[in-house]
């Protein structure tokens, strides 16, 4: 289940508390932008954001994986970062009138401003290894991606869309799983999705999932585990029920790299794990091993008389 | 051990007057017949009136009610020739997921369903209703049988959710969970699922993406529970009366939403008043449903079920 928002709390402390507004009102605000490092959060390291972005958000010491935005996944995912978005239908906003501490309608009303995105998905086209591709980029910061109405509908399009141009299907999932504030109609995306992503497999073409920090709930127990082919980036958390919930349920301490791209694929879940700066090339290729046969083909057509090969 | 309902304390004791009334009068003292009939009159109208307005969070306790049927009693009573099959042929058996052929009013199909189990020994055998990968894996196979044997598929949901645990993790649960879904979405034989008790997300959804979906009137269907929901939510599992308020999980607000096609009535005072009565409106619920479906094309009924669920939550608009 997706929990609201990124949870990077700054540590309370006195001198963070008190010492630091005290010395800020000794010293007249000056226009500095505070984000000109960022600490890693694996190594503790600190990073200059240039630099890690010109480095994928990979941090350079440890090769710590942090969450990359769907602008800057679909750029390092097209050929020569070129694709073209297409306009999703607008969702319908509010269907339960969901009320907790907060309206969920200023819930999306706020993640609305802070991404400028009207829901937690983007869809696009291009080319990738010069052969067309679909791509549905999931944003991790509007709500923690999680998958309500607007979301399936964005599967169900990037679907649609990948049948019409003959194209791969990539679907990639950052996600808490269902949006609880969507309730029982945020649990039917779990079906709406299978069926989109099942469209395409029935089409003959290749269905990918690249699975990105975190695929969890229902998001992976729906289309993320459904891939022909399942790409991890490293360190990437993928599993069902969240560790809390795992923890209370049986008592016993987790082990080391629990639902950890790695874990999942020594356990046979995903295929492999890929650097972030080899995606674009690994995912080329794996597309143009499933749909460009090559000059033997003729060989390994599938034939129901038993005849020798030629 | 019955376990009481708050909102039941008044109808609790009026009952208990009753039993204390037939006592004195099986103990041979006065006749009090009249005053008996006239108390359980009283307490007929208290059922129904209780039970014509439970609040979300109340339908919540009445759908976990340990005296409610659960899928085994159904097996029993509304199939014949039951024989239950075991294994997912890959790892293990899971006996939270009861499966088997039987028939259904003579007809043969697929039975598959959650079971909680009704006291501590059944429960640990059936892991109180919550499936391991090997379980969902298990009802995949069975639902390849069907569509081999062309059998109609019957499942009853009932369970907290899919088990989360180290094992369930390292064995796939998503995976399982998924492909279970999309096995349902495949198959070109009709599927009926019944929300007997508690539809708990991907859990239940996994048996529950049916051509004819149905609901008891006190059952509860959510993508995640109460408790869940408010200690995220609200950072406080105290919350969990207004969260499932919020998450409209009642039957009525499924119908409303177009999640599931009907609402099964219950008998007033609960299906954990009125077990077998309860079953058997279940069971005429199923037959009316597989014979809707009954004679339909393979693949007309496919790209049907398909359509619905592709649909569902656009009529809001």
């Amino acid at each position: 289940m997706a929990d609201d928002d990124e949870k990077e709390s700054t540590p309370m402390n006195w001198i963070n508390n008190y010492v630091r507004p005290r010395l800020a009102r000794l010293v007249a605000p000056k226009e500095v932008p505070d984000n000109l490092w960022i600490k890693c959060p694996s190594c503790g390291q600190m990073l200059y954001k240039r630099d890690l972005e010109a480095n994928l958000n990979v941090c350079h010491h440890c090769n710590h994986h942090m969450r990359l935005g769907p602008k800057q996944r679909l750029t390092t995912l097209f050929d020569d970062g070129r694709y073209a978005l297409i306009e999703l239908p607008k969702p319908a906003v509010d269907p339960l009138r969901f009320r907790d501490t907060k309206r969920y309608s200023d819930r999306i009303k706020d993640a609305q401003n802070k991404t400028g995105q009207q829901d937690a998905i983007q869809v696009a086209h291009g080319d990738i290894g010069g052969m067309k591709t679909v791509v549905a980029a999931f944003d991790f910061s509007f709500m923690g991606g999680s998958m309500g109405m607007a979301v399936g509908d964005g599967l169900v399009a990037a679907a649609k869309l990948a049948v019409l141009q003959q194209a791969a299907l990539i679907v990639v999932p950052a996600s808490g799983g269902a949006r609880m504030q969507e309730g029982i109609l945020s649990l039917m995306q779990m079906p709406r999705s299978v069926i989109a992503v099942e469209q395409v497999k029935e089409a003959g073409l290749p269905y990918i999932v690249l699975l990105t920090d975190p695929t969890t709930g229902g998001v992976s127990a729906s289309f993320a585990m459904l891939g022909d082919i399942h790409i991890a980036e490293p360190g990437a958390q993928i599993g069902f029920a969240g560790a809390r919930v795992i923890e209370e349920t049986i008592r016993e301490t987790l082990p080391e790299g629990f639902q950890r791209a790695e874990y999942l694929r020594d356990h046979g879940m995903v295929d492999m794990v890929v650097h972030r700066k080899d995606l674009q090339a690994t995912l080329a290729r794996v597309i143009g091993l499933l749909t460009r046969p090559g000059p033997g083909a003729s060989v390994v057509k599938i034939s129901r008389a038993a005849a020798p090969a030629e | 051990m019955v376990q009481t309902l708050e909102f039941e304390k008044p109808i609790l004791e009026l009952e208990s007057k009753i039993e204390e009334l037939r006592h004195m009068t099986s103990s041979g003292g006065v006749d009090v017949a009249d005053e008996v009939s006239k108390l359980q009159g009283k307490v007929d109208r208290l059922l129904k009136t209780t039970y014509a307005k439970l609040t979300p969070a109340q339908k919540v306790q009445v759908a976990r009610h340990p005296e409610r049927p659960h899928t085994l009693d159904y097996v029993e009573r509304l199939f014949t020739e039951f024989t239950p099959l075991a294994g997912d042929r890959r790892f293990g058996e899971d006996a939270a997921m009861i499966s088997g052929l039987a028939r259904f009013r003579g007809r043969a199909c697929v039975v598959l369903g959650q079971e909680r189990g009704h006291d501590t020994e059944t429960r640990l055998r059936h892991n109180f209703g919550m499936v391991k990968p090997e379980g969902y894996r298990k009802a995949e196979r069975l639902m390849l049988m069907a569509e081999r044997f062309h059998l109609p598929v019957v499942t009853l949901v009932d369970t907290a959710g899919a088990f989360p645990g180290i094992q369930a993790e390292e064995r796939g649960q998503s995976e399982a969970i998924a492909k279970c879904i999309e096995t349902c979405l495949k198959v070109k034989v009709p599927i009926v699922a019944v929300v007997i008790g508690e539809g708990g997300s991907g859990g239940a959804i996994a048996i529950a993406a049916a051509d004819r979906v149905l609901m008891l009137e006190h059952a509860i269907y959510s993508v995640i529970s109460p408790e869940g929901c408010a200690s995220i939510l609200w950072r406080s599992a105290a919350q969990s009366g207004e969260a499932a308020a919020a998450l409209r999980l009642t039957a009525q607000d499924l119908k409303e939403f177009k999640v599931i096609d009907g609402i099964v009535g219950e008998p007033y005072g609960g299906a954990h008043r009125r077990r077998e009565e309860t079953i058997d409106l279940v069971g005429d619920a199923i037959e009316s449903a597989l014979h809707e479906l009954r004679g339909l094309d393979g693949a007309a009924l496919l790209a049907r079920r398909r359509q619905k669920f592709l649909d569902i939550g656009q009529s809001l608009q």
